[in-house]
């Protein structure tokens, strides 16, 4: 399935946050939108993922939906958004609640994604028993479940340290390799954007324009290898260029405005 | 190469060192196990001591050992399980009618907009009238018998109950309902999956306040006009200045109410394991 946005403003209040967002989306592309921060990055995956209505603009999505889809298009949230009360088991099932579902293939799809996802031994516990990076995979594997065709990650693993960080990017790309998911990745870490994507969205300070879009040309297979290091650390820089003097305006600029 | 510095070696110029003092600490308070029984034991013993030397004089303020007996002697002619019983009846009919009809209000103005702006205000306006202001007004409306002082108690937590409850369920993380939303689920699912159980621990903490509340609407209730119930027990050793019995049925109330904080605690260990 593919995704076009399509001229998306947004405002809250007198705040000007987005201003003529346009971009396409192909299907099985991995999109990472970056930018200062406050630049409307979460507010436009909200709009991409109607949990946010935009004051002008759409977006549509084109083409099949993969088999055995029950929810299009599918979130990751930043702060995990876990039912403490529930399991792991319990929160991922809660995303196949509104479907009828045999309890066969329900068990079956929850046993998938808690296996892929490295849950499988801890299907009983509780969130409080989880280490950080074990509840986003509890998230992960919740929007797995239902075989989104448009997976939506925000700031995905920004409340993780560092090194589980780089752990669960590489099981990301591991869940990649296996499926091509249509995805919005978005993100302010621009080694995770070049790691992931196939191509970056770098969004101005607010209000958010597109300032660039740029192909990571290194192959996925290949990113993980020594010799693609140098590649990949060039296109960082790249990135870091775009928005360095953006974001130093945007730290300015947040100094200022008291009224947000 | 790193190398772990040799003691022998570092020792030619006898340079004293200083070690770092531990200055932590954090004022982190500390257990004593025998702290609390010795309070207790100590405030018996100079209750006990004062009322034996005759600074207190017994007519009104018997020895604990007299308080004691009393208790004893109303345990053993039935007197006390019957007042308990009355007064654990009112209550207990009173905090439920009064929490089921304050959840049901304080839910919905939690969830609907309109709910909260109508019953809001109202219930804030309310809300500050000591209820047992009210109680003449239901006797005349209701009788002097149990009906008026369930009214009382009902209406006495109802209030802090709605007001509770609306917090407890605006306190659920925005992000969760939009989590629901996210995946599809429709609005009656959302309340029962994620709102509802979300608002327990601010539900259940509410209750502290209303059983609190309860008891001291059931004791003043019961001093206005009633012949059973640990108040009306009270008051009434009081007229007849009995005050070892007086003091039995203070002795009462305050079991109760550890009684009833036991049994909350009890209910939140239940319910709210996963916190």
């Amino acid at each position: 399935m593919d995704l076009a946005v399509r001229g998306v403003r947004h405002r809250y209040g007198a705040l000007d946050v987005l201003d003529d967002v346009s971009f396409d989306v192909a299907s099985g592309e991995i999109l990472a939108v970056v930018g200062p921060s406050g630049c409307g990055k979460s507010t436009l995956l909200g709009i991409v993922g109607g949990l946010l209505e935009p004051s002008s603009g759409s977006v549509t999505t084109g083409g099949a939906a993969p088999q055995g889809c029950l929810n299009p298009v599918t979130y990751v949230f930043q702060d995990f958004a876990l039912l403490p009360w529930r399991s792991v088991a319990g929160n991922v099932a809660l995303a196949l609640e509104p479907h009828r579902l045999a309890p066969a293939e329900r068990a079956e799809r929850i046993a998938a994604v808690l296996a892929l996802t490295g849950l499988a031994a801890f299907a009983q516990a509780l969130p409080k028993q989880l280490s950080g990076g074990m509840r986003q995979r509890v998230g992960i594997a919740r929007a797995l479940v239902v075989r989104p065709a448009v997976l939506l990650l925000d700031e995905p693993l920004s409340s993780l340290d560092a090194q589980t960080r780089l752990l669960l990017t590489d099981e990301l790309l591991a869940i990649w390799a296996r499926e091509r998911t249509t995805s919005v990745y978005v993100t302010h870490n621009l080694g995770e954007a070049v790691a992931l994507a196939d191509r970056v969205a770098v969004l101005s300070r607010r209000p958010g324009r597109i300032k660039a879009l740029l192909d990571v040309t290194v192959p996925r297979e290949q990113r993980g290898k020594e010799a693609a290091r140098g590649a990949l650390a060039a296109l960082e820089a790249r990135l870091w260029d775009l928005i360095r003097d953006e974001a130093r305006l945007a730290d300015r600029e947040r100094a200022d405005a008291a009224d947000e | 190469m790193l190398r772990m510095s040799d003691k022998s070696a570092a020792t030619p110029a006898v340079a004293a060192r200083t070690a770092i003092a531990f200055r932590g600490g954090g004022f982190v308070p500390g257990r004593s196990a025998w702290a609390a029984a010795a309070a207790f034991a100590a405030l018996l013993a100079a209750w006990h001591l004062a009322s034996a030397t005759g600074v207190l004089p017994a007519l009104f303020m018997p020895s604990p050992g007299a308080v004691g007996i009393a208790l004893w002697r109303l345990a053993e002619s039935g007197a006390l399980a019957q007042h308990v019983a009355v007064s654990l009846q009112r209550i207990a009919l009173g905090w439920s009618l009064g929490v089921g009809a304050g959840l049901a209000c304080g839910i919905a103005m939690g969830l609907f907009t309109l709910a909260r702006a109508a019953g809001l205000p109202v219930a804030m306006a309310l809300f500050p009238i000591p209820k047992i202001a009210l109680l003449p007004l239901f006797i005349l409306w209701l009788g002097i018998g149990e009906a008026s002082k369930l009214a009382t108690i009902g209406l006495g937590v109802f209030f802090p109950t709605v007001v509770g409850a609306m917090a407890a369920v605006d306190n659920v993380p925005r992000s969760l309902v939009r989590m629901g939303q996210s995946f599809g689920l429709p609005p009656w699912r959302i309340v029962f999956s994620i709102v509802l159980p979300g608002a327990l621990p601010g539900i259940l903490a509410g209750f502290r306040i209303s059983a609190a509340i309860a008891l001291i609407l059931l004791v003043s209730a019961e001093m206005i006009g009633a012949q059973f119930g640990i108040g009306a027990f009270i008051l009434a050793a009081g007229n007849l200045m009995q005050t070892d019995q007086l003091l039995a049925g203070v002795a009462l109330l305050s079991v109760l109410g550890l009684a009833i904080g036991a049994l909350l605690t009890a209910l939140e260990r239940t319910l709210l394991r996963w916190r």
